[in-house]
């Protein structure tokens, strides 16, 4: 070839391009990716830490402590006193109010306190499960409020408006809930699979979509609205339909024992079926999974699918297990959005989700007796989750602080290396 | 037809080659040469020890780099070359050791301190802005203003234009970077480093991505440069290469320096330095026992979403029994054809049969199931699920029947003996099978890819790139399995920019440019002919040149 003469004005040979619609691992992906990955040493740390944290704004704002920060430098000793005072007080209310209750004099009625977090628990397990598996196949459904919503919906209609038989109501209502919750979330699948509509865009619009449908329903007479009433609410559900109590005299009902079930299924489906592997292939590198003969879109469709019913099923528990005397348009308290974080917390891991399902749910629990009994306001405890959010989203953070090695860099390298020594020891 | 080397022109470009003393000849040439601006320096490495964790990357590595001498570094991938570069470039800093120009220790924090001591570096993939012009490009990182801010577009144009003349470039500096071919992008880089005064240039890899006639005129303006007083580092893997070009070899291994090598070492001499072992680099394989036709290739185009074209109108077919090796300059349609064959292009016309039946357009799925076996360019991308266990991996394809799936459940039992077989058998290092796939060094995973592939019933298996950063070890495992495949009756499509491998594996040769296939030539064809074809010179054509 006769060189520069000709070179300059050749144009490139065709660019390396690749036509392909699942989007190339972009940057939020990866950021996605390694907030789902972390270890669960990072959520135990970013726990601890959102405790301290709180810990100090309790101290903060509490008026005893204010006033002998006033004279710190005179008696120190006071100062800190208040400090513990406000600090172990506050935390020991909310123990009292999520666990073990020591102030009653029977073990039955100081275990109410553990109960009332199961109760709170169950939904946040149930749609924590649904937004995890989302995770997991690199799906972000925010869409769990609107997905509880409609599911409540058809839940709710099922229980208060049909005459069935005690056992079967509560199947059908909860069948009609999952399968309402299915459907709101599979819409979702099926635009991303067929259109590339990103799934985080369409579920937030959808949850507004539910919302305003409720509350259509609501005011609709011959819809959900209770007969005779004038408030946008629903008449109470039928006894027939109503989750029963798990023991007697507390709150705790048969609701909890789906979260547990829906739990042991999402484990089964992730770690022991083809299609969870399918789920876990696509979420990771959908490129390989494509290359290897998935059909990346019905994974999209199953996925949401699968992902909108288990957040049907923290409505459906909702309706038929805490609000049984009618609901109206907040029925869905912001456990969809609350489940996100349960989901990173528990790192999209199905017991770990469930663990932290249960730590949320004794936030709630314990949370009005913290504010009941140590005046400390219920908001500190919002900011406690947040801040649980806020470290679990940057690793980096909660390993600088307790000084943790960088995972993938260095490890990675040493095991190569080491493969490759052995490969040539054999090999000489 | 044995050796990989078949053709090489050793006997032509040992003339231009200069022999012993070079620095005595430097001076002299340097003392005649016009190029005020390019002094000369001399670069020293004195124990350079770099870890990371408990792996040493770097092990007390010195090394003296004279003005006015290409110093070849050879050595495997993950040998610590690299980190080696980056330690000298100011991108790590050395745990012990020290870089030394002109005998004044330096101290780089980043790669400006080094590139204002004078170190120049052209990356394997370049650092250029597509989108820029090429004298924008040179500019860029130390804009000339003038006054108001405004750019000094005219001196950059001014360099660019001097120093292209200086070395017969024959670079536009207002071409846009994104339309000038690789190898006037790696001038590109050149320039760059030159307009800041670079006294030591290190080239990483700089061959990978050009046609052989490219590099061949890379060699020659390494020469030039040499000549004009700069010193370089040469960072490479390939023996040829080396032999051509270097005044010096320093060969590395597992971090440590194994030895210095003269240029007129055989190549067995060296790869057994670089791998530390005696090598055997050529494929040893019987005339093919051809059979029928099984893959039929007819008028196949492939587009993308844009509509560009990037496979134009291909035919051809593949025996039983053969290796069809698809050559050509990456980015030729290589990619695009063999995703076609799998079914991942989504705009496909034409007619592609295996066995005789049509397989256009019916979906991975059934492609995979009809026997295609697929060893993807990209095994990190497309190949392998990095954060999933090498037991997972070997049944990524078959995950949705028997044997590895029952009634909806994975056969967990099945599946880890599947795996502790196929680790044994395809010789996988890893600490067990359930290591994950992305720990595993790139032979390994190779070999993890293959693996799956080979273990299932094929028809046919299309082999992208499959060696493509392998160390010389795995490479020869791999072509032996391709000619086991081969010899098995079952036709086998490879995919290789490199011309050794080709002309060691290859029956046929298809050679590829922007689109098209410009001949079917025999598999002995000399490599000249094979790189003027991939230049877009017809068979014919390219013999007569040749």
């Amino acid at each position: 070839m006769s060189e520069q003469t000709e070179v300059v004005t050749q144009p490139e040979p065709a660019p390396e391009q690749r036509d392909r619609t699942v989007e190339q691992s972009s940057r939020w992906q990866q950021a996605m990716r390694d907030i789902v990955g972390g270890s669960a040493m990072i959520s135990v740390l970013a726990v601890l830490l959102a405790l301290i944290a709180g810990g100090i704004l309790i101290a903060v704002t509490d008026a005893r402590v204010q006033q002998t920060a006033g004279y710190f430098f005179a008696r120190p000793g006071d100062m800190l006193a208040a400090i513990w005072n406000a600090v172990s007080k506050a935390y020991l209310a909310l123990f009292r109010g999520s666990i073990y209750n020591f102030a009653r004099d029977d073990v039955g009625s100081a275990l109410t306190s553990l109960t009332d977090t199961l109760v709170f628990a169950t939904p946040l397990i149930a749609a924590g499960l649904g937004v995890g598996l989302g995770f997991r196949a690199g799906l972000f459904n925010i869409g769990g409020r609107g997905q509880m919503i409609m599911a409540a919906a058809a839940a709710g209609w099922v229980g208060f408006s049909f005459n069935l038989p005690p056992v079967i109501h509560v199947i059908v209502a909860v069948a009609a809930g999952l399968i309402a919750g299915g459907i709101w979330g599979g819409i979702v699948g099926l635009l991303k699979a067929k259109t590339g509509a990103h799934e985080v865009i369409v579920t937030i619009m959808l949850n507004f979509v539910a919302l305003y449908f409720l509350m259509y329903m609501l005011r609709t007479p011959g819809l959900l609205q209770a007969p005779g009433g004038n408030t946008p609410k629903t008449p109470p559900m039928e006894p027939t339909a109503i989750f029963p109590p798990l023991f007697p005299g507390h709150n705790v009902h048969w609701g909890f024992l789906t979260a547990i079930a829906a739990t042991v299924y999402v484990w089964w489906l992730l770690n022991r079926s083809s299609m969870g592997f399918q789920f876990r292939a696509v979420g990771i590198n959908p490129n390989a999974a494509r290359t290897a003969g998935m059909s990346v879109s019905s994974v999209y469709i199953w996925t949401m699918t699968i992902s909108g019913a288990l957040c049907g099923l923290a409505g459906v528990n909702q309706v038929l297990g805490t609000v049984t005397s009618g609901f109206s348009s907040g029925i869905d308290a912001g456990i969809g959005f609350d489940a996100i974080t349960v989901a990173l917390l528990g790192r999209s891991r199905p017991w770990g989700i469930f663990a932290a399902g249960l730590l949320f749910g004794a936030f709630k629990a314990g949370g009005f007796t913290m504010q009941a009994a140590a005046q400390v306001p219920v908001d500190i405890v919002l900011v406690v989750q947040s801040l649980i959010v806020l470290f679990i989203a940057a690793p980096p953070l909660v390993r600088a602080i307790f000084r943790l090695p960088t995972p993938g860099t260095a490890p990675r390298r040493r095991v190569r290396a080491s493969d490759r020594r052995a490969e040539k020891g054999a090999a000489a | 037809m044995a050796s990989p080397f078949p053709h090489s022109r050793c006997a032509c470009t040992r003339s231009g080659r200069r022999d012993a003393a070079p620095r005595l000849l430097v001076n002299t040439r340097t003392a005649l040469l016009p190029p005020p601006r390019i002094g000369n320096m001399k670069l020293e490495l004195r124990g350079i020890t770099k870890r990371f964790g408990a792996l040493v990357a770097n092990d007390h590595i010195s090394l003296t780099v004279e003005p006015g001498e290409i110093h070849c570094l050879l050595g495997e991938n993950g040998a610590g070359k690299s980190t080696l570069m980056n330690v000298l470039y100011g991108l790590y800093q050395a745990d012990e050791g020290e870089v030394l120009l002109d005998g004044e220790v330096q101290h780089f924090s980043g790669p400006g301190d080094a590139m204002a001591a004078g170190i120049g570096m052209v990356h394997q993939h370049f650092m250029l802005i597509p989108v820029f012009t090429v004298a924008e490009n040179v500019m860029l990182g130390h804009e000339a203003t003038k006054t108001g801010g405004v750019l000094d577009l005219d001196a950059a144009r001014e360099q660019v234009r001097e120093i292209s003349a200086r070395f017969g470039f024959h670079v536009d500096p207002d071409a846009l970077v994104e339309t000038l071919p690789v190898g006037v992008q790696q001038r590109v880089e050149i320039i760059k480093a030159l307009s800041r005064d670079a006294k030591v240039l290190v080239f990483d890899e700089p061959t990978a991505v050009l046609t052989p006639q490219e590099t061949d005129e890379l060699m020659a303006i390494m020469r030039q440069l040499r000549d004009a007083g700069t010193s370089i580092v040469f960072i490479t893997h390939k023996l040829r290469e080396v032999r051509e070009v270097a005044d010096r070899i320093t060969v590395i291994r597992l971090g440590k320096v194994v030895g210095e090598a003269s240029p007129e070492a055989s190549t067995t001499e060296l790869a057994s330095m670089m791998v530390g072992r005696a090598v055997d680099l050529s494929v040893d394989k019987e005339p093919p026992r051809l059979g029928e036709p099984v893959l039929v290739v007819d008028g196949l185009s492939v587009a993308d979403a844009t509509g560009q074209v990037h496979v134009d109108d291909v035919s051809f077919e593949v025996r039983a029994g053969e290796v069809l090796a698809i050559a050509g300059v990456q980015g030729n349609g290589q990619t695009e054809l063999t995703e076609a064959l799998l079914g991942l292009q989504p705009h496909v016309k034409g007619s592609i049969t295996l066995d005789g039946r049509e397989i256009v357009k019916r979906g991975v799925r059934k492609i995979l199931d009809a026997g295609v076996g697929f060893v993807p360019e990209d095994r990190t991308e497309d190949g392998l699920v990095a954060e999933f266990t090498i037991a997972e991996n070997l049944m990524l394809n078959r995950s949705t029947g028997e044997p590895f799936v029952r009634f909806g459940n994975l056969q967990l039992g099945f599946r880890d003996d599947f795996a502790r077989e196929k680790t044994k058998e395809f010789d996988i290092r890893a600490q067990g099978i359930d290591s994950l796939a992305g720990r595993l060094s790139g032979g390994n995973q190779q070999k993890v890819v293959l693996a799956r592939e080979l273990s299932r019933d094929l028809r046919l298996l299309v082999a992208a790139q499959p060696t493509r950063g392998l160390d010389v070890g795995s490479i020869e495992f791999v072509h032996s399995r391709i000619i086991q495949t081969r010899d098995a009756g079952i036709p086998v499509i490879v995919v290789s920019t490199e011309l050794d491998e080709v002309s060691a594996l290859a029956d046929r040769i298809a050679v590829m440019y922007r689109g098209k296939i410009v001949g079917i030539v025999p598999g002995d064809t000399p490599r000249e002919v094979l790189g003027l074809m991939m230049a877009g010179e017809t068979p014919a054509g390219a013999g007569e040149a040749a």
